[in-house]
């Protein structure tokens, strides 16, 4: 679960690593009540998922109120990568010296969590040539460690402990909350030599939630994508116009590329996982119903795990209840695929030996 | 790691052993309806499940496979080595720390939704105990028409010479399948799994059976997310292996930053991304299959056939 900046500096402050005061605003009246309580100028920040938020101009400074219910205004409905924000931060601006990075994540080639800091902060971490990686041991950071890592991009005094203290609070963050990465890019170094955090990139492990009850607050999963998990898949929301189905995440991957070299456009990612039944494929094709632009359905079983058989029972009643309308196309293989074939005889379903002519003949009907 | 785990010598043993192809195995959570369900396929098969275990459910009996309510007596009335484990995402630390307090050196780790911070910290006591660990979130491992510990169908499978190392479960079934209808049966395929932290990664599951001499080939069935591809065509690099290995990668056209079914199928800028995979194995000169179907007879040319 990635969290939005404002979530991730809510967990920041409970670990009393210091951010800016700030505000979310969801209307132009909240966002002028939080400007005028921290006063002039301040900056607003759209609250979006995306990367780069600076460069696609979702971060505006305003001096004066009038400036700011106009920038308000186009930053609430501003679409930004295809991402409609879910409320403005209004943070005061603070007068910074320097900036510096600094992250820890899941090192998934090392299995273990590792450390970045740079002196070159408010930059993509990929970009900057100087930067320092530790791994952290499996019983966390130590002090020594994380004092180190500071002198190490040159710094001294103050700095050099706000630095150690920023670190150390935020690898008990990601050790407590079972953080998969945690981000502050940039921290800002004010001119007494003081640090605040001037953005936050939090992204939790989804696996873990089942112990984060106080998370939960921040889980925003679209509609469909919930119902489908409710069930049990996985689904991802693409383009374009052909809906696949599978059994397992590699096998609908898989069929992806191959819609997409056929020159086919994907309109929907949907994993049964291993353990569908009946009705929970059922489910599933109400789930791809809601989304609008499918003008066909592609599925790519491979049997064993899932009984194919009761695939195809699904995939009729569904046609029956009217769940889907659109024409299927449907390559089912292994356990119990001859019994699926008769069972689909004579239905709007069209079942094919290899996924390459059930791909060959959706990609057609639906360029129709 | 150790360099000397044969995992052969776990899974069937040698000739001249008394139970070779008879190992015993035992099932962590065998009374569960996901451990039954496959306790009943594996045993099928010709696996030698030789008990189970299901706290409080001791004195039990599974189809004639005794339930123990530990790990310790289980293994203690049966000397296995090798544990399936079937139980819940949230009991899996627990279950696998005792499997490992207990002499198993080869668990096979079936369940999905296990928190990164759990696999961490198994693995560290994995390697502190000498053991093994495969998946977690794998359809596990298969010896074709020997045995098998995990949740793969079986008609894919046929016996050969070839390894399949696969991220994926299904695509390791579509590639078997493929693989077998060409004609090259397979010597063992091994479940990765598709999670950010794999137990056994591409280098060291290939570490473990690619100097055996009855491996004649490997197929990599890879997909987006993480490096561990990236990782292996430099091992190949730098050791300049000279068997065939052919790859193939799901997740081309896998858009960024989304997760694609699995835990571990995601791509952050270019790191995770197929481009990087299919290039770095170019590098190392291993093709790479445009599509499953396309893996034969990149083999087929590789072997020299």
């Amino acid at each position: 679960m990635r969290l939005l900046e404002y979530q991730g500096k809510e967990l920041f402050d409970q670990y009393a690593i210091r951010i800016p005061k700030a505000c979310l605003a969801h209307n132009v009246d909240e966002g002028k009540e939080a400007a005028a309580r921290l006063g002039y100028p301040v900056v607003l920040k759209s609250q979006l998922m995306v990367g780069g938020r600076g460069k696609a101009g979702a971060i505006l400074k305003c001096k004066t109120e009038m400036e700011m219910v106009s920038k308000f205004n186009e930053l609430m409905y501003k679409e930004i990568k295809g991402e409609i924000p879910r409320g403005i931060l209004v943070e005061e601006t603070v007068d910074l010296k320097n900036e510096l990075y600094l992250s820890l994540f899941l090192n998934r080639s090392k299995r273990t969590y590792s450390l970045i800091a740079s002196a070159e902060g408010g930059m993509e971490i990929e970009n900057v040539e100087n930067k320092i990686i530790i791994d952290i041991p499996i019983n966390g950071l130590s002090l020594q460690n994380a004092e180190d890592v500071a002198r190490k991009i040159g710094l001294t005094g103050n700095t050099l402990i706000a630095f150690t203290d920023f670190t150390m609070k935020l690898s008990n963050l990601v050790n407590e909350k079972e953080a998969e990465l945690a981000e502050i890019n940039p921290v800002g170094i004010l001119y007494d030599g003081s640090l605040v955090a001037l953005d936050a990139k939090v992204i939790i492990d989804d696996n873990a939630m089942f112990r984060h009850p106080e998370l939960k607050k921040y889980e925003q999963i679209p509609e469909l994508q919930a119902q489908a998990e409710q069930s049990g898949f996985s689904l991802v929301e693409l383009d374009g116009n052909i809906a696949i189905i599978g059994n397992g995440a590699g096998l609908v991957m898989s069929t992806l590329d191959m819609v997409s070299d056929a020159g086919g456009k994907a309109g929907s990612f949907l994993d049964f996982g291993g353990r569908a039944t009946t009705e929970t494929i059922y489910e599933a094709l109400k789930v791809i119903s809601k989304i609008k632009k499918i003008d066909g359905i592609l599925v790519n079983l491979f049997g064993g795990i899932v009984k194919t058989n009761l695939v195809a029972l699904a995939i009729l009643e569904a046609y029956k209840n009217k769940v889907i309308g659109v024409p299927l196309f449907a390559r089912i293989s292994g356990a119990e695929s001859e019994k699926a074939k008769e069972i689909l005889k004579g239905s709007q379903a069209k079942l094919y030996d290899t996924v390459e002519e059930a791909i060959c003949a959706v990609v057609k009907e639906v360029s129709k | 790691m150790s360099e000397d785990f044969d995992i052969f010598d776990i899974l069937i043993g040698k000739e001249s052993d008394k139970d070779y192809k008879k190992k015993p195995i035992i099932i962590q959570g065998i009374t569960g309806s996901y451990g039954s369900t496959h306790t009943r396929l594996m045993k099928a098969y010709g696996s030698n499940i030789v008990a189970g275990v299901t706290p409080g459910k001791e004195g039990q009996n599974f189809e004639g496979t005794p339930v123990y309510n530990s790990v310790s007596k289980a293994v203690k009335t049966s000397g296995a080595k090798i544990s399936g484990v079937f139980v819940p995402a949230n009991f899996f630390l627990d279950a696998a720390k005792e499997a490992l307090d207990n002499g198993i050196k080869l668990l096979i780790a079936i369940p999905e939704h296990i928190p990164i911070k759990d696999s961490i910290k198994i693995l560290e006591y994995a390697q502190v105990q000498g053991a093994k660990i495969i998946g977690p979130n794998t359809p596990g491992v298969i010896v074709p028409e020997i045995m098998k510990v995990g949740i793969m169908p079986v008609q894919p499978f046929k016996a050969g010479n070839v390894v399949v190392l696969s991220r994926s479960g299904t695509l390791m079934y579509e590639v078997s399948y493929i693989l077998t209808r060409a004609g090259y049966g397979q010597k063992l395929c091994i479940g990765i799994g598709g999670d950010p932290i794999n137990g056994t990664n591409l280098v060291e599951a290939f570490n473990m059976v690619s100097d055996r001499e009855d491996v004649e080939s490997i197929v990599v069935v890879g997909e987006i997310g993480g490096d561990s591809e990236e990782q292996l065509a430099d091992y190949l690099l730098r050791t300049k292996f000279a068997k065939p290995v052919v790859a193939y990668i799901a997740g081309r056209f896998a858009p960024k930053e989304k997760r694609m079914g699995h835990a571990g199928a995601i791509i952050y800028g270019n790191y995770g991304s197929a481009d990087s995979k299919v290039s770095n194995f170019a590098k190392a000169d291993v093709p790479v299959a445009k599509r499953p179907s396309d893996i034969p007879e990149l083999l087929s040319k590789k072997l020299g056939d």
